[in-house]
């Protein structure tokens, strides 16, 4: 076991199994409760206790190839369920927990305004799901498992993406849409693994990973591991595969797409970093082609593509979506580099995309509350009427262009020094190009926001205006501030990265 | 080439489930029947797990315990391999679930539009988006 750093050394020795269990049952009690107000105290609980648990394990994994290993109900892997740490999922543990926390918060106020009375203990309920099934997903060390986490995460994401009917009914058929592809997706995922446990009887990812490296150029091997990648690819919105997300995120409520943006596809992409670096290696010629002939010009498409879709869009958070499926091009690209560099870089921006959506997703929640705004038009004049509000969101979307001592700017700067470091002088053309594009689609959103003349109110959608509480204000600034404050002591970020980074690619799960 | 195919029957089977499952998936534009195919196309993977867990000539994985009490066990006695049947017992309540939220999302959107046939659906949110230039 590790030596724990603050938690009580009974606690920390169980704080991988604590750290999924405390959430996935209080939701069971939050389901019950008749009041909202209730059903939030228990789903803050909940995050909070995982965020704590992560944080140990951060601290446990922070020496070099350092790993928690925990046998679930005291079956030792490989026949038991295993939950294995080391610093690739511990920095996304704590990303899934702090950003959970954030939205939590900014959710209070937000589910209010936009969930019937009787639903919001329900709605948490289902949030917890989610959560928990997210962070199984980035804890287990077991394939199947993966799977099973995935779905319970899965099926409380269409939930709560449905619950946005209230304010559009196509909050419903984007629902179904997600239900539909995601299962085809788990399912591709499941098809993988049963793949892989025909070539090689095992289902324990470290056992897999060196079972896997005796049995090179294995055919089966190879189709499980395609069947994976698409699989997953599909949860992450992968270029071709993220149909679901566009409408998925913009009828969702703003809690949900706040909290979905800033992790759901995070912890897929996490995924697919666990699968191709460390149960598959890099060094394997089937993979590293994987990753330069399918992973970057996907990528490479994704940036391009998506963020020019972002262009035309006149809502808001669509918009936000589309930018948000380019971005996943960003981190995918580093992983196609497929150097230290480049799954660092990748890593990193995964880190900092959270930051600057979940920063501007919250703003747009804030709108929301005050002036019910969806769309670009409704931004205008915003400036004057909330000053502070929309100086946060500008804040995001600086960050997102990638403009100088903001976080979007050091994750590009790592991009691109790893694609230089790689030669591939094409990749940062693209970069540049996708930058210039994200440049043109926020300063839509910014014009809109401090030069245009404001709407007069009866163009306004909400004809009562509201003040955004605090409960909003507070995380929306705490982000807006985290991305200038790692934008400029960018250390410690980079320094989370670069250990994932590490644990993915030299350590291994085969050690 | 028959040979080749006989051995493998079950799995003909299931990729034959999972491509008419996929196809009913994409050809329907009834919601509810979309929801026919992608079970089919679920199952179809129980189907592919199940069968990769038999083995030839292996009965169910039941030890007689009197006989291992006494070590007599007979080691050259062949078994299914019985964790694809746990694993596909976990994915059946897995899969049951989905197609319960399905359902359940089925209901609201006939409750919030009159219609579950996909023309439908769209037409009337292409009404709104051009009501409200979204």
């Amino acid at each position: 076991m590790f030596d724990p750093v603050f938690l009580p050394a009974a606690i920390a020795a169980h704080a991988p199994a604590i750290l999924v269990a405390v959430p996935l049952l209080l939701s069971t009690v939050a389901a019950a409760q008749p009041s909202g107000k209730v059903g939030w105290a228990l789903a803050l609980t909940g995050v909070f206790v995982a965020l704590l648990c992560a944080i140990e394990l951060v601290f446990a994994t922070r020496a070099e190839f350092a790993v928690v290993s925990y046998a679930m109900g005291g079956w030792q892997p490989p026949f038991g369920i295993e939950f294995r740490i080391d610093g690739l999922n511990a920095a996304i543990l704590l990303l899934l927990s702090v950003i959970g926390l954030l939205a939590l918060i900014f959710g209070a106020a937000s589910v209010e305004d936009e969930i019937g009375k009787s639903k919001r203990s329900l709605f948490y309920a289902a949030f917890l799901l989610c959560f928990s099934g997210l962070s199984g997903v980035a804890i287990t060390g077991d394939a199947f498992n993966l799977f099973v986490f995935l779905e319970i995460s899965s099926i409380g994401t269409y939930a709560i993406i449905a619950m946005g009917w209230r304010s559009d009914r196509r909050a419903l058929t984007a629902s179904f849409d997600y239900l539909v592809m995601g299962t085809i997706g788990a399912t591709f995922f499941v098809i993988g693994v049963g793949f892989l446990y025909m070539a090689t009887g095992t289902l324990n990812m470290a056992d897999m990973a060196v079972r896997i490296g005796e049995l090179s150029g294995n055919r089966v091997v190879e189709v499980g591991f395609a069947f994976i990648l698409v699989g997953i690819g599909l949860k992450a919105a992968l270029f071709p595969l993220h149909l679901w997300l566009p409408n998925a995120y913009a009828f969702a409520p703003n809690f949900v797409t706040t909290f979905l943006a800033a992790t759901a596809t995070k912890v897929a992409f996490y995924v697919i970093i666990r699968f191709s670096y460390d149960v598959f290696t890099i060094d394997s010629g089937f993979v590293a082609n994987a990753m330069t002939f399918v992973i970057t010009p996907l990528a490479i498409a994704g940036m391009l593509i998506a963020s020019a879709q972002a262009l035309f869009q006149a809502d808001t958070r669509r918009l936000l979506a589309y930018s948000s499926v380019a971005q996943v091009g960003y981190m995918l690209l580093g992983l196609g580099i497929a150097t230290g560099a480049g799954v660092t870089a990748g890593v990193l921006h995964l880190l900092n995309h959270a930051l600057m959506k979940g920063a501007l997703f919250m703003a747009l929640g804030a709108f929301a509350i005050s002036y019910g705004v969806r769309r670009i038009d409704d931004l205008k004049g915003l400036g004057q009427a909330m000053p502070a509000t929309s100086a946060a969101f500008t804040i995001g979307a600086l960050s997102l262009i990638g403009v100088p001592f903001t976080v979007g700017f050091i994750s590009k700067f790592y991009l691109v020094q790893a694609a230089l470091g790689a030669g591939w002088w094409w990749a940062v053309a693209a970069i540049l190009a996708s930058s210039v594009l994200a440049v043109f689609y926020c300063y839509r959103m910014l014009v809109a926001l401090w030069v245009s003349p404001p709407l007069s109110p009866e163009h306004r959608p909400n004809g009562h205006v509201r003040k955004a509480p605090m409960t909003i204000l507070v995380p929306m600034w705490i982000l807006a501030l985290a991305n200038l404050w790692f934008g400029i002591d960018a250390g410690p970020m980079v320094d989370l990265a670069r250990t994932a980074a590490e644990a993915a690619i030299n350590g291994g799960l085969a050690r | 080439m028959i040979e080749l195919v006989a051995e493998r029957l079950p799995f003909v089977a299931a990729i034959i489930l999972m491509m008419v499952g996929l196809y009913a998936l994409m050809a329907t534009g009834n919601l509810v029947k979309r929801m026919v195919g992608l079970t089919l196309f679920q199952t179809s993977v129980f189907l592919l797990f199940i069968a990769m867990g038999k083995v030839f000539g292996g009965g169910a994985p039941i030890l007689d315990y009197k006989k291992l009490k006494a070590d007599s066990l007979d080691p050259s006695t062949l078994y299914a391999n019985p964790l694809p049947q746990v694993l596909i017992l976990t994915a059946i309540v897995v899969g049951v679930a989905t197609l319960a939220m399905g359902l359940a999302l089925v209901v609201r959107i006939r409750e919030a539009y009159g219609s579950i046939e996909d023309d439908a659906i769209a037409e009337a949110d292409y009404a709104i988006e051009l009501e409200k230039g979204v």
